[in-house]
């Protein structure tokens, strides 16, 4: 064990860093007192930045364990929240869905853990690059999920997580997803913050006392992950979740506002930021890097006189129904961008099927056209992404339905070999 | 969507924690089932038993029986001999597998007369 340098101080600073070490850095920042680790790709290199951090004694006091698979890494992560200690870990694909039986205990023992995933698509065939199909594919096990467009937004959103999971009222573990080798493997600047500045945004660690539902105390006896009877309270329990993701909508608002006052960083209202939205006939719902590429074609569509925006989904769980229902409000046509899969729904993506669900009560709203692209890291251009917008815009002007609108939804590039 | 706050008083010592917890319910519940022990809280585990242990005359008050009583039921007496607490012994029969002399026998209840 290497000794902890006391006087170590992180100052604010840029630095040009991987989407990784951005998370990486978070870890740090909110003074995370035990991380797990496994490694995967794309996630690798975050647990890798972890133990220079924790070998450098530049994390006092925090306890690295290296364990044997992702079951292990949720088991310890789960262990250790549960005795009261703030929690780390990342994993990616495979190894989630590995850790789904874990997954469910975390959040049925209302864990606040926070979990960073560099997003990849799941086997077979086999891969390694960007697609959101495995994190999404956690909707209902009770985490909260976010997706971050940028490396300033995988720090930003990690902090902002542990303020929204250990509120007392809410008490729910997350998962912060971004694209993987998109974002986990290129460089940009990232802003750390402050430590004084972070510790005062954030709650203090957990006393001794634990957390106000789980504790471990030999003086304090208790006894948790217990049967419970079908006559019993386990609908109960099931509903109170629900409640708390009913709750925290709220709670990642106020969040959101109170990290761009400290901070200065805008994240619309936490729950989906919306990009030129005024005067648009046309809008797009998309997800993740794809979103930050997007601004920049609406930008273009914009300059030449096309009625465009976007929103930026920042949430999946909790779904931000109310917002979404307002946003198609604004727009006759509303394309649901999806960078991953739901085989056998209505749409074939995940969130143009809840975008679908949360507008089907609604009257006068836009119409929905699913789009599904980028699968399994597959390059989405920016040209690629104007012409979303113009077939988009098309189709809401002459009723022409866009090539490669399969079953309803549009597969946008489809490889064509000659 | 106010739910009652009254679970957070089980997060205390052990004396301050309410001894019997009842909720009417799910707004009274705690986020996740837990149980608080208290003594006898599912009554007195003696009941379970099919055998019991009974220490015959000859024990030379070695102390294995009692070291490897795995519910601590085995009670060390002034004069060093020993006593099973048959209110909490299951009847696992331990204490007689390990027993050196064998001087601890497995008794059917059934026939048993107490008295």
């Amino acid at each position: 064990m290497v000794e902890a340098q006391e006087d170590f101080v992180q100052k604010r600073e840029t630095i040009i860093i991987k989407g990784n070490e951005a998370a990486a850095y978070a870890a740090k920042s909110a003074r995370v007192q035990v991380i797990s680790a496994y490694p995967i790709t794309p996630q690798t290199t975050v647990v890798e930045k972890l133990s220079e951090f924790v070998d450098n004694g530049e994390m006092p006091g925090t306890q690295y364990i290296k364990v044997e698979s992702e079951h292990s890494v949720f088991a310890s992560v789960i262990g250790a929240s549960k005795a009261g200690t703030r929690t780390f870990t990342a994993t990616s694909g495979q190894g989630i869905f590995y850790a789904h039986e874990m997954i469910h205990w975390a959040a049925g023992a209302r864990l606040p853990i926070v979990v960073a995933i560099a997003s990849r698509g799941p086997a077979p065939p086999w891969n390694i690059w960007a697609d959101f199909t495995d994190v999404l594919s956690q909707r209902d096990t009770g985490w909260m999920s976010a997706f971050c467009a940028t490396h300033q937004e995988i720090y930003d959103e990690i902090l902002m997580s542990y303020k929204v999971c250990e509120d007392h009222d809410i008490l729910l573990p997350k998962f912060v997803a971004y694209g993987g080798f998109i974002l986990s493997h290129t460089s940009k600047p990232v802003i750390i913050e402050d430590q004084d500045l972070v510790d005062s945004f954030l709650p203090s660690l957990p006393s001794e006392e634990g957390w106000p539902h789980i504790w471990m105390d030999p003086k304090r006896p208790m006894m948790f992950g217990n049967l419970i009877m079908p006559s019993s309270f386990y609908l109960e329990f099931r509903l109170k979740i629900q409640n708390a993701f009913i709750r925290v909508k709220e709670k990642i608002k106020k969040v959101t506002k109170e990290f761009e006052k400290i901070f200065g960083r805008n994240y619309g209202n936490g729950l989906v930021q919306e990009y030129k939205m005024n005067n648009v006939d046309v809008g797009v719902i998309i997800y993740g890097d794809l979103a930050l590429q997007m601004e920049q074609a609406v930008d273009e569509l914009r300059d030449q006189g096309y009625k465009v925006g976007m929103v930026k989904l920042r949430h999946f769980r909790p779904f931000p129904t109310e917002d979404i229902i307002e946003v198609a409000k604004k727009v006759k046509l509303l394309g649901v961008i999806d960078r991953a899969t739901a085989f056998g729904s209505q749409t074939g993506g995940p969130v143009s099927c809840e975008v679908k669900t949360a507008l089907h009560e609604t009257q006068e709203t836009a119409k929905v056209l699913p789009i599904i692209n980028g699968l399994g890291g597959r390059e989405v251009t920016l040209e690629q992404q104007k012409n979303q917008l113009k077939a988009l815009i098309k189709f809401n002007e002459t009723g022409e339905i866009p090539k490669d609108t399969i079953h309803g939804t549009l597969w946008d590039g489809l490889l064509e070999v000659e | 969507m106010s739910e009652s706050k009254k679970w957070k008083k089980i997060n205390k010592s052990v004396k301050e924690r309410p001894k019997v917890q009842e909720y009417k319910n799910w707004k009274e519940l705690s986020p996740i089932p837990i149980s608080l022990p208290i003594d006898g809280n599912i009554g007195t585990t003696g009941d379970w038993r099919t055998f019991r242990p009974i220490i015959k005359e000859g024990c030379n008050k070695c102390g294995i029986c009692w070291m490897y009583c795995p519910e601590g039921v085995i009670k060390r007496k002034e004069d060093g001999t020993f006593e099973i607490d048959l209110r909490y012994c299951k009847g696992c029969g331990i204490c007689a597998k390990e027993c050196p002399t064998n001087n601890i026998e497995m008794v059917r209840e059934s026939d048993i007369k107490d008295g």
